[in-house]
């Protein structure tokens, strides 16, 4: 039998369609509710998201997720390595940081650092057991509203970050670093050249999941009244009694910054999966122009 | 009895009384066996032998408990100060690392790196002793030339994964040789291949065979061994239990533990 000359009729999926239209008229809905309940007070929320307050505010949770957020990873790498190495009082060390900071809460933690200067009146670098003091400082000085939210931040993000990266580590394969050391290559770059590359591919997805969870989590440091962008809308709210749609100016943000981040990931994750997968696959504009060149081409071909 | 390269200078191995054990299982018991410089010896043998294990003692990815290795006179992770024998720094051990290639049976090449990266990134960060570290554009130079004596010239962009799994190991192969080593070590460097590919990377090490590099070989590869080694060498049960030429050790094998081996593995057309 001969088939060349059938057309072929594509299967149908009609649950597929219902399925879909659900969705639509759920997200419609949705959507009409939003843009005509007035008490969500729209024209508030576009008045205030551009506010200098608020940019500032905003401006306050960037430099504090950025600066924990850096340092914390840093940290964490550090405290990953030394949790890996052969020195047993290296790895306690490692393990005591992080069962600390992961079983006291972020709220404690940060109250506690704004307090020190209670627990202790001074801080001063000398011979420990002698009378001996190079300086002396003022702890209420040293320990600033922004001292204590990074210290807060970076300490807990650092005892997290710590197993995230030990894991990716543990996920590269034992023959790479006996290979390196085969070669000759040095402890430092046999670390970051040849296995953290390739750890990545494990630490990447939980790092960011750890980095929006971070954006989100700076706005605790409310607690020290520290101006950040959910103190400031706080501040804003309580003057206005707008609750609601400055909630919502704040929530915007947040999303804002968590998409430009989830941009990021794809990018850095692609960047890393380099040798991993035989052929990169195409980025979403890349597709998009992909698929506009061909359709182009089908067009023309089409009118001729 | 070895027969030594004409040209050959450097590269004199020599294990003396080697003991090693994992756990309650000891696994080398005491071996001995001298290559001279430029020879070419393979090591045969039932699998748990101590084969794989008696090569990384080396170059030190294993540390013996008993005995000792030195290369052209130097003990091999220690020194000798004040009648003792003092534990090398890890720095050290890099060092005459890079004196001793050596290629895996999985390749273990990066994966992340092109193959050109991966020949050219250990000269550039390795210390040696004696020698400068070149530029990047020098060691990647010479990287391309190693890649075209392995016949890999046109991957040198590639990524190990885009590369078949005989061009993974001539990739190692030139990777090892980056460094200009006295001593090769093969860890059974055809066992991942495909049966077609084993060619292609033996004839790599055949051509090596010749170039004054000492080489010592562990493989499962008989007709390879016959061709190419000056030195067989039979161990059983973490012991050397016989060594010779290959003519003495394939055809007129003395010891009854080598002949049963050896009716077990070589095909009855080989067994002349």
């Amino acid at each position: 039998m001969d088939y060349s000359g059938y057309p072929v009729v594509a299967a149908r999926h009609p649950w597929r369609w219902v399925g879909t239209a659900a969705v639509a008229l759920g997200v419609l809905a949705v959507a009409w509710s939003l843009a005509t309940n007035p008490r969500w007070e729209w024209g508030v929320v576009a008045q205030w998201f551009t506010a200098q307050s608020v940019i500032n505010g905003l401006l306050e949770t960037l430099k504090l997720t950025a600066i924990s957020g850096l340092l914390g990873f840093v940290l964490g790498f550090i405290l990953a390595l030394m949790r890996l190495s052969a020195s047993p009082l290296l790895v306690s060390a490692s393990w005591t940081f992080s069962w600390i900071f992961r079983s006291t809460p972020l709220l404690v933690q940060m109250l506690l650092w704004y307090n020190l200067g209670y627990l202790y009146e001074k801080i001063s670098l000398g011979i420990p057991f002698t009378d001996v003091r190079f300086f002396e400082v003022q702890t209420t000085t040293l320990i600033s509203q922004f001292a204590a939210a990074v210290l807060g931040l970076t300490l807990n993000q650092a005892a997290y970050s710590a197993e995230i990266i030990r894991g990716g580590l543990l996920s590269v394969d034992q023959g790479q670093l006996e290979a390196a050391a085969a070669l000759g290559i040095p402890a430092w770059r046999r670390s970051t050249r040849i296995v953290l590359p390739q750890a990545m591919r494990a630490i990447l997805p939980t790092a960011f999941n750890e980095i929006i969870g971070l954006v989100k989590g700076t706005s605790i440091v409310y607690v020290l009244a520290y101006s950040e962008l959910f103190y400031t809308v706080q501040v804003i709210y309580n003057r206005t009694q707008q609750v609601l749609p400055l909630l919502l100016v704040a929530t915007l943000w947040y999303v804002v910054i968590t998409s430009v981040l989830s941009v990021f990931q794809y990018y850095i994750e692609r960047h890393y999966s380099k040798g991993a997968v035989r052929n990169l696959p195409l980025t979403p504009w890349q597709k998009a122009r992909k698929f506009f060149a061909t359709h182009a081409v089908a067009n023309r071909t089409r009118s001729l | 009895m070895t027969v030594t390269a004409a040209t050959a200078t450097r590269g004199l191995v020599e294990i003396t009384g080697v003991r090693k054990s994992f756990g309650a299982a000891e696994v080398l018991k005491g071996v001995s066996l001298t290559i001279e410089p430029g020879g070419v010896a393979v090591i045969v043998g039932p699998s748990g032998s101590g084969k794989s294990t008696l090569l990384r003692t080396i170059n030190h990815l294993e540390k013996v408990d008993g005995g000792h290795i030195s290369i052209d006179g130097t003990l091999v992770g220690y020194e000798v100060r004040g009648g003792r024998l003092h534990e090398l720094r890890e720095k050290d051990i890099l060092k005459q690392r890079t004196e001793i290639g050596m290629v895996f049976q999985n390749f273990n090449l990066f994966p992340h790196l092109t193959a050109l990266e991966n020949v050219a990134e250990a000269p550039v960060v390795a210390q040696r002793p004696g020698k400068a570290r070149p530029s990047k554009e020098e060691a990647k130079r010479r990287g391309l030339e190693l890649l075209d004596r392995v016949g890999l010239k046109d991957r040198a962009d590639a990524y190990p994964r885009q590369l078949s799994g005989g061009q993974q190991q001539r990739v190692a192969i030139a990777r090892a040789l980056a460094l200009d080593p006295k001593i090769l070590l093969f860890d059974e460097p055809t066992s991942a291949l495909d049966p077609e590919l084993v060619n292609e990377v033996l004839d790599v090490i055949r051509e090596l065979a010749t170039s004054g590099t000492t080489l010592i070989i562990v493989t499962h590869e008989m007709g390879f061994a016959r061709d190419v080694a000056d030195t067989v060498v039979f161990m059983d049960q973490g012991q050397i239990v016989e060594q010779g030429t290959p003519q003495e050790i394939f055809t007129n094998p003395q010891e009854p533990r080598t002949r049963s081996f050896f009716s077990k593995v070589l095909e009855p057309a080989f067994n002349i």
